[in-house]
């Protein structure tokens, strides 16, 4: 459906209004006396950094560092310094919200579940249960994420349950999972600063994990050399001993050339790679044609700083390959994936300290959030939702028949698209704002207005729930405690701060009651996330993310615990991999080779340069939380498109200028920054944000086959200096 | 001040991510203000940031030039914002000082700057800024730690033409360094490191 009222209207009266104050103001009484401090973790990214929460008055009113967490030790970014500037916010819904004729009306929680109830089901016992979906998002804890895929599967019965994981991790996922037969970082942040060489590639770690910041300077300082693959020079660059700038989209290419030197010079590890692995033989034929010189002419990197990436890498006792979405967003991120633990085991850097690959989780529950069954494809534990012994396990679990549970559904971006051909009909979201977030957003807002029922929960009314006809006040993750698990994979603790403010009910508190009105109370009888936790340990227990040994308790105590932990006395598993064991039967790494092919939206004499879009240290994913945060707001108010001054030269751009950017899906008018760091065949925008500033605009559906990722990271646009724009006098943007 | 730590500032490892600014205007003794600042050193050229904390020199010049004897240091040596009572606000400080540190809050008549957080320290607590800093471009921890395991080492001696500053604030800076004189630009061009030619 459309929008029920105008966007402007919407907006003024749901924001985002920018808050600069804490709750009652900088002099206001629950800023005098703070009656708790509360340890828990930033609810913005996967490092899940340890912070204490001030509490006055059942409000969060600031901060305070916890030095004793030993991830981060006190640091923090500026995102977890404000994050507490949610609570008390003038635009938080406090009441559900019904759609009218003239915009969202307050309704009471019995008329808005039982709306959504009856609406959900009218439409399953019209077209079938399949004709609803199910999203979910891996910002939630690790309970509500378990319950998203129980609410699906159990009381609504649609094999159409996805996540917005789906844009962050499932290519890096699918790749070790295919590799080492499990889904996790291999090793704790603690190995960082062990290496000789960290070889980080696609990863703007200065910006979008910036604690890791410390532990790659740290590796440095005892003489490890950093490189470091990147389209930009991010903020970690200044400090590269060796800055290899690709072309987007030729990672497989860079990567493929490096393990080439490596063979070529007898660099690798045979004698591991014959006892721990299994299709190298493939692999080392798939790279015979990547001399450095064709890859240079690929890639854009020169030949010797592929033969010195390869020589460090290689001849390192100990080297760390990192990866993140630049790697991952791509319609080949699985094969980029496999290239990199490929070059990665050859050289035999494994289940050992300071040596290995991994990648960088982004989301607040990245990890946590796609182990226990809202993906399309997987149940609790990591299971495979095809492999009949784990139906068997979590339907006995779960209390109803293998045959009751439905198999793998579709994932995010094809939700969105049955969603658009009209065979899903209905969609309940919780923790996704696609409209913001998924590709071509045009086309997501045309699926969106297709839509006959639409319910929302969330806790401010995001650019998607505007859309919706209705909307479920929700908490905050200070409001509903639980566990999530971090980049390391290690499970931590999120306390319950506070109490959701009157109007609004805890989101796991809403699932249930949603999983009991759709017919399921004894299965959706749970009081407390702590219930809900003593069930998914169950669900998880023999699984691969095996969380049977953790309890609430221990976490605390432990200041979290890395899983597999299959028995409380067992104390969880910081690194894997230790003698060369990995989790497929056969006890070895399945290695894969791959093949270059183009992008899904290649370059074209009308379409000639490259755009890739990403992030800023200041926003979290969609902005849904950090556009409405005053301070956060202003260190970076707007989008941009970063190009080099070549390319600006070329336009007749000028720093500051506006610049239209054109791709074969939209049209964006943005301010320019133009900076030597960037390739002079690239541009690059923030997409942090929606409607006319939508990076998302631009970029295009073409998914990765196995992960179904879409390409962010790599797009083909045209730009032009906007017309009737005067030049102003350059300025140096900050 | 707690006992045997001191600062140091390396803005080599500076990300710019600007959570020491948040950090500092969470303090409330000036709410909503940093004391301290980040700035791109040439945003057009380079990636690199440098953060701007007082440096707290041992002969302060802000308390040289001010006219009302308004800037004192505590017994450790901390440079304290103006005392309220005596500053005029005439912005001499603000203008002399060699880092460009001091500011004049018009509002309160007053020039507030960094004190390195007596309220923290004075509790045994680190200072804020270089508490939360995630790159650790600032940091509050023993010189043994610092020789121990940093690469660059710690510099106090300044030069600004022919004034020499020493501080007790430390800035890192490359081995066989004595005293930090100019700043050591940075600029980075992509373009300097591509493949482009055709070999053929």
């Amino acid at each position: 459906m459309k929008l029920p009222a105008s966007p402007e209207a919407l907006a003024a009266e749901y924001g985002p209004h920018p808050a600069y104050a804490p709750p009652g103001g900088w002099e206001g009484a629950s800023r005098q006396s703070v009656d708790k401090l509360v340890k828990t973790h930033c609810c913005f990214c996967g490092q899940q950094c340890g912070i204490q929460l001030k509490v006055a008055d059942n409000k969060v009113v600031g901060f305070e560092p916890w030095e004793e967490f030993p991830f981060n030790r006190g640091m923090l970014c500026p995102k977890g310094v404000r994050r507490y500037l949610q609570s008390g916010h003038p635009d938080r819904l406090l009441s559900p919200l019904v759609r009218t004729e003239q915009g969202f009306r307050p309704t009471s929680w019995d008329d808005a579940l039982a709306t959504t109830v009856t609406r959900l089901r009218a439409l399953q016992e019209q077209h079938g249960k399949d004709a609803v979906a199910v999203y979910g998002g891996a910002s939630l804890t690790t309970e509500k994420a378990y319950l998203v895929g129980k609410l699906a599967r159990v009381a609504l019965g649609t094999r159409h349950v996805d996540y917005n994981g789906r844009l962050c991790m499932v290519s890096a996922g699918t790749a070790y999972k295919q590799v080492f037969g499990v889904d996790r970082s291999p090793l704790p942040w603690s190995d960082i600063p062990e290496a000789q060489v960290l070889f980080i590639i696609g990863a703007n770690i200065g910006e979008c994990a910036p604690i890791t910041t410390d532990h790659v300077w740290r590796c440095r300082d005892r003489g490890g050399r950093i490189i470091v693959a990147d389209p930009r020079m991010t903020p970690i660059t200044r400090n590269a001993d060796l800055y290899l700038p690709l072309r987007p989209g030729t990672d497989a290419v860079l990567l493929m050339s490096m393990l080439h030197v490596i063979l070529r010079d007898g660099l690798e590890k045979r004698a591991f790679i014959e006892a721990h692995t299994t299709g190298f033989a493939e692999v080392e034929a798939s790279v015979k044609g990547w001399d450095p010189l064709a890859a240079a002419r690929v890639t854009g990197v020169p030949p010797a700083s592929i033969e010195k990436a390869a020589h460090w890498f290689a001849e390192a006792e100990r080297a760390i390959a990192m990866h993140a979405r630049g790697l991952e967003h791509q319609s080949k991120g699985v094969e980029n994936c496999l290239a990199l633990i490929n070059m990665t085991l050859a050289c035999g850097h494994i289940g050992r300290v300071g040596a290995g690959c991994t990648m960088i989780t982004g989301q607040g529950n990245g990890q946590g959030g796609r182990e226990h069954g809202q993906k399309c494809d997987q149940l609790p534990g990591q299971r495979s939702i095809s492999d009949p012994a784990a139906r068997q396990h979590v339907a006995k679990v779960w209390g109803i028949e293998e045959s009751a549970l439905p198999q793998a559904g579709l994932s995010a971006m094809e939700i969105m698209e049955a969603i658009h051909r009209g065979e899903i009909k209905g969609l309940l979201s919780i923790c996704f704002n696609p409209l913001v977030s998924l590709p071509d957003s045009a086309y997501v807002r045309e699926a969106l207005e297709k839509l006959e029922f639409f319910c929302v929960i969330d806790f401010f009314l995001s650019e998607t729930a505007q859309h919706a006809d209705v909307v479920l006040a929700g908490s905050l993750q200070e409001e509903d405690g639980g566990v999530v698990c971090s980049a390391e994979g290690r499970v931590v603790r999120i306390a319950t701060a506070v109490t959701p403010p009157e109007g609004a009910r805890a989101d796991s508190a809403i699932l249930c009651e949603l999983g009991r009105r759709l017919g399921q109370p004894e299965r959706f009888a749970f009081a407390s996330p702590r219930e809900i936790f003593t069930e998914l340990r169950e669900a998880s227990r023999g699984g691969v993310a095996d969380y049977a040994g953790i309890t609430y308790e221990r976490l605390e105590a432990e200041m979290g615990i890395f899983w597999p932990c299959p028995s409380e006395g067992h104390p969880g598993t910081p690194r894997l991999f230790e003698g060369g064991r990995f989790y497929h039967a056969d006890g070895k790494a399945h290695l894969q080779a791959v093949a270059d092919r183009p992008s899904g939206d290649p370059v074209s004499d009308e379409f000639p340069t490259f755009l890739t879009t990403g992030r800023v240290v200041s926003q979290y994913l969609s902005g849904t939380q950090t556009r409405r945060i005053g301070p956060l707001h202003d260190q970076c108010p707007e989008p941009f498109v970063e190009l080099h001054p070549r390319l600006a030269a070329a336009h007749g751009i000028s720093d500051g200028d506006r610049v239209t950017v054109t791709s074969r899906r939209g049209v964006l008018e943005l301010p320019a920054k133009v900076v030597t760091t960037i390739r002079p065949d690239t541009v690059f925008i923030p997409y942090h944000w929606p409607g006319k500033r939508s990076a998302n605009v631009l970029t295009h559906r073409t998914l990765d086959p196995r992960s179904k990722i879409p390409e962010f990271k790599v797009s083909a646009c045209r730009i032009a200096r906007a017309a009737g724009e005067p030049r102003r006098l350059p300025v140096v943007s900050g | 001040m707690s006992d045997g730590l001191a600062f140091f500032v390396d803005p080599s490892r500076c990300i710019g991510c600007r959570a020491c600014e948040n950090a500092c205007s969470e303090c409330d003794t000036h709410r909503g203000t940093p004391m301290i600042h980040v700035d791109y050193i040439d945003r057009s050229r380079s990636i690199a940031t440098t953060p701007t904390v007082c440096m707290h020199c041992e002969d302060p010049t802000c308390a040289e030039v001010c006219p009302a004897d308004a800037i004192k240091q505590n017994v450790d040596g901390v440079v304290l914002s103006s005392l309220k009572p005596r500053c005029i606000a005439c912005s001499n400080c603000v203008l002399a000082c060699p880092f460009g540190v001091p500011k004049m809050m018009v509002r309160l008549e007053q020039m507030m700057k960094c004190d390195m957080c007596f309220d923290r320290t004075s509790v045994g607590k680190r200072p804020m800024c270089a508490t939360v800093c995630p790159s650790q471009a600032l940091s509050f921890v023993s010189r043994e730690l610092i020789a121990r395991e940093r690469r660059e080492v710690p510099v106090n001696t300044f030069q600004f033409g022919a004034q020499e500053v020493v501080t007790k604030v430390h800035m890192m800076a490359p081995a066989g360094t004595r005293a930090i004189s100019a700043d050591q630009g940075l600029s980075f061009d992509v373009s300097e490191h591509l493949w482009e030619e055709d070999p053929a």
